[in-house]
């Protein structure tokens, strides 16, 4: 049975603060860094704004893409790692938001920074074993970083939504593979506000190592190679890492860039892949193949072989591009990105 | 006393060596070492280790014991030895001089260091414990801040410039890139050493050797019975150890290391050599400094033309001597526990024409300097070729 995206959409708030300005108070070098992680700015929510509020602008939008009835909708995902509740869930805010409530289901997701593409995965599998007509699938995050750390220059804010169903498919979902160990590289214990992370281990053996087996297992079970897709969206933590497993894997730099959000937005985490994806939906032709290879730290890689359909033409321009969002921008202080994310403790 | 000579050589990949445990590491060095003398097993006699800080880094003490269980040589006595960044150097030592004396015949050295199971602050700090810690580190002096006062005393006693230091680290990583065990295959620029980060004025992160995982290991058997395993026995034919201070404010003079120059001494006199005769040596170069420093105190150079040398390219794989053809500290990596024995395995391989495409022409004698925190302890070691 096919299966794939109906409606799709995405959210980054409008406030950024530059890389330049958290340096400046750190007494890093700037330019080093910005170099180092091709990160310029990154966004920061609004003292109101939340996973949850994140999550429900990116969902708003999807749906009113696909043109869905909300009661239509069965299932409700979302994935973070920044819910505003430790118990109670965000989906359920989601879920009311939307008008989807209350002959449906509905959960929270973590798993760092690929819950959300999880969401589709079970999306799909609730779709297509007709548990649900359509399922809504989201990654959101207001992410946290340590005053100081390295983390404070890239973790930004956003959030990717995406409904997946049978009919009026404008992405078609070929397939998907995860690839997934127990890898200890960044974590958050209950109760601690920023996460701690393994610093040169996040590297090698957990992105790399999880992101190219999550993409080659892909490309495998689909009996394909690079030259067959026209984009890939790789999670993006910082610019560097997806531009650098695009050269490992031998896949130009112009399929990648389409997808790269971070240089603008930092990394959204949880929405950090799907911001992407809906950036290439937002460009991509009738035809076009898209692999995708989500990360979630701890460690694990979803991977999605894509295929747009003739129909992303007719829903495309009936909500606002991820564009529109990174375009949409004010600037703060470093002052005011502290009020804003609640740094300050009395 | 009896003749010494290096029988078996080994060596992990050094790097960040993410799935590897200390002890797996050791296995890794230890069979290629074993291995490569074509011993039975049962000839061995006793085992010596080298490593800093295994307690602090990874909460393993009594790697004595560890070693030998790793190589399957229970139960032979085994023994480890400390002494910083230069417990390499010191086992190699030991294991000499057990078979010197006559009370062993072979005997398996080893060194090792994993380093990356903690944070680089975490790391840091364990290295520290290599100064003297109450006038040291408890003031705040790190390594690179210990050795940045070494570099800013020779650059104002004898002119040695940033770029001379910088000369070291590109010559390094040109010799590490042609080998395949170094843990940075990269070549760097000059100015590239130049921009890189700050870490203690005037030395940048490109002149600091990196955090390290790795073993190396080799077997030494007395040189009446070499002949039996090897067809291309090494001889061990000076060794020399001296100590000094811990902390710099100590010391007599701050533009050479005493020990070094002590060490040194006694190699060449035992050896009967002078350093005119040393083919390529293989020096402690924890930071560019301290190569510097190294070539001038072995007396490759005179005092203060160490810069000048380096940047003429007379340090450059054969030139006039030499120097760290292995990548040295700074590209082949820095386990520290693992640096002095591994020191010893690139001699033995270049003497033995095993150097691939960084091979000494006509290698016939060799020196490796291992040194303990900032100087207060240097191990010297002079290797021939036996035709």
């Amino acid at each position: 049975m096919t299966v794939g995206i109906v409606g799709y959409g995405a959210y980054v708030p409008k406030y950024r603060i530059k890389t330049e300005d958290i340096a400046k108070v750190w007494g890093e070098d700037a330019e080093r860094i910005t170099q180092g992680l091709g990160i310029l700015e990154k966004s920061v929510p609004d003292m109101d704004e939340d996973a949850a509020t994140l999550a429900v602008e990116a969902a708003k939008i999807a749906v009113k893409r696909g043109d869905i009835d909300p009661q239509d909708i069965d299932a409700v995902f979302v994935g973070s790692e920044s819910h505003p509740y430790a118990v109670k869930p965000t989906a359920t805010i989601v879920a009311e938001a939307l008008g989807a409530t209350p002959h449906m289901t509905a959960a929270d997701l973590e798993f760092a920074c690929k819950a959300g593409t999880v969401a589709i995965q079970i999306g799909m599998a609730l779709v297509n074993s007709n548990m649900a007509k359509y399922a809504l699938a989201v990654g959101t995050d207001t992410s946290q970083g340590r005053p100081g750390d390295a983390l404070e220059y890239s973790a930004g804010a956003g959030a990717g939504a995406f409904i997946i169903g049978n009919k009026n498919i404008v992405a078609e979902i070929n397939g998907t593979y995860s690839f997934t160990t127990d890898t200890p590289d960044f974590w958050r214990r209950p109760g601690k506000d920023y996460p701690s992370h393994g610093g040169r281990f996040t590297g090698e053996p957990a992105y790399f190592k999880h992101v190219s087996s999550g993409a080659k297992g892909m490309m495998e079970r689909m009996n394909t190679t690079v030259e067959d897709y026209d984009f890939f969206v790789f999670h993006q933590p910082n610019a560097k890492f997806p531009i650098k497993l695009a050269k490992d894997m031998g896949i130009p730099k112009e399929k990648v860039l389409p997808g790269l959000m971070t240089p603008l937005i930092g990394n959204t985490y949880s929405g950090a892949t799907m911001v992407g994806l809906a950036n290439v939906l937002d460009k991509a032709s009738p035809g076009s193949r898209i692999l995708v290879a989500s990360f979630g730290s701890g460690a694990g890689s979803d991977a999605f072989d894509i295929k747009v359909t003739d129909k992303i033409e007719d829903i495309r321009e009936k909500g606002a591009k991820v564009q529109t969002f990174v375009d949409n921008k004010k600037y703060i202080s470093y002052g005011e990105y502290v009020k804003h994310r609640r740094k300050l403790k009395m | 006393m009896k003749k010494v000579s290096i029988i078996g050589a080994g060596m992990t990949k050094f790097g960040e060596r993410w799935d590897k445990s200390l002890k797996e590491l050791v296995v890794e060095a230890g069979i290629k070492a074993l291995v490569d003398s074509n011993l039975s097993g049962n000839e061995i006699e006793a085992v010596y280790g080298g490593t800093m800080a295994a307690g602090r880094l990874v909460g393993q003490e009594h790697v004595g014991a560890l070693l030998a269980d790793a190589m399957g040589l229970n139960p032979l006595p085994s023994i480890r030895v400390e002494a910083a960044c230069a417990s390499g150097g010191m086992a190699l030592r030991e294991a000499y001089m057990a078979i010197a004396s006559g009370y062993h015949d072979v005997v398996v050295v080893g060194g090792v260091e994993k380093m990356t199971d903690v944070s680089t602050g975490d790391a840091t700090i364990a290295l520290a414990g290599a100064g003297d810690v109450e006038w040291e580190y408890f003031s705040g002096a790190t390594f690179p801040a210990v050795y940045a006062l070494l570099a800013k005393k020779h650059m104002a006693e004898f002119g040695t410039t940033e770029e001379q230091m910088a000369q070291v680290a590109v010559k390094n990583h040109e010799n590490g890139s042609k080998n395949e065990y170094a843990q940075y295959q990269n070549k760097i620029t000059l100015e590239q050493v130049m921009k890189s980060k700050p870490i203690a004025e005037p030395l940048k992160i490109l002149d600091c050797s990196p955090i390290t995982d790795g073993a190396a290991a080799l077997v030494l058997a007395s040189s009446d019975i070499a002949r039996k395993y090897s067809d291309t026995p090494i001889e061990i034919s000076g060794v020399g150890m001296a100590s000094d201070t811990l902390p710099l404010h100590d010391r007599a003079s701050l533009i050479e290391l005493n020990a070094t120059k002590v060490a040194a001494e006694k190699a060449y006199r035992q050896a009967g050599v002078t350093p005119k005769e040393i083919n390529f040596a293989e020096v402690h170069d924890c930071f560019t400094i301290a190569e510097l420093l190294a070539v001038e105190d072995l007396g490759f150079f005179p005092k203060g033309k160490g810069g000048p040398a380096t940047q003429e390219g007379e340090t450059a794989l054969n030139s006039k001597i030499s120097i760290n053809t292995s990548g040295g500290l700074k590209a082949c990596g820095h386990p520290v526990g693992a640096t002095g024995v591994k020191q010893a395995v690139e001699a033995t391989w270049q003497l033995r024409g095993e150097g691939k495409g960084r091979q000494v022409d006509n290698a016939e004698i060799g020196l490796t300097h291992n040194v303990g925190g900032s100087g207060a302890t240097a191990i010297v070691h002079i290797m021939k070729r036996v035709n």
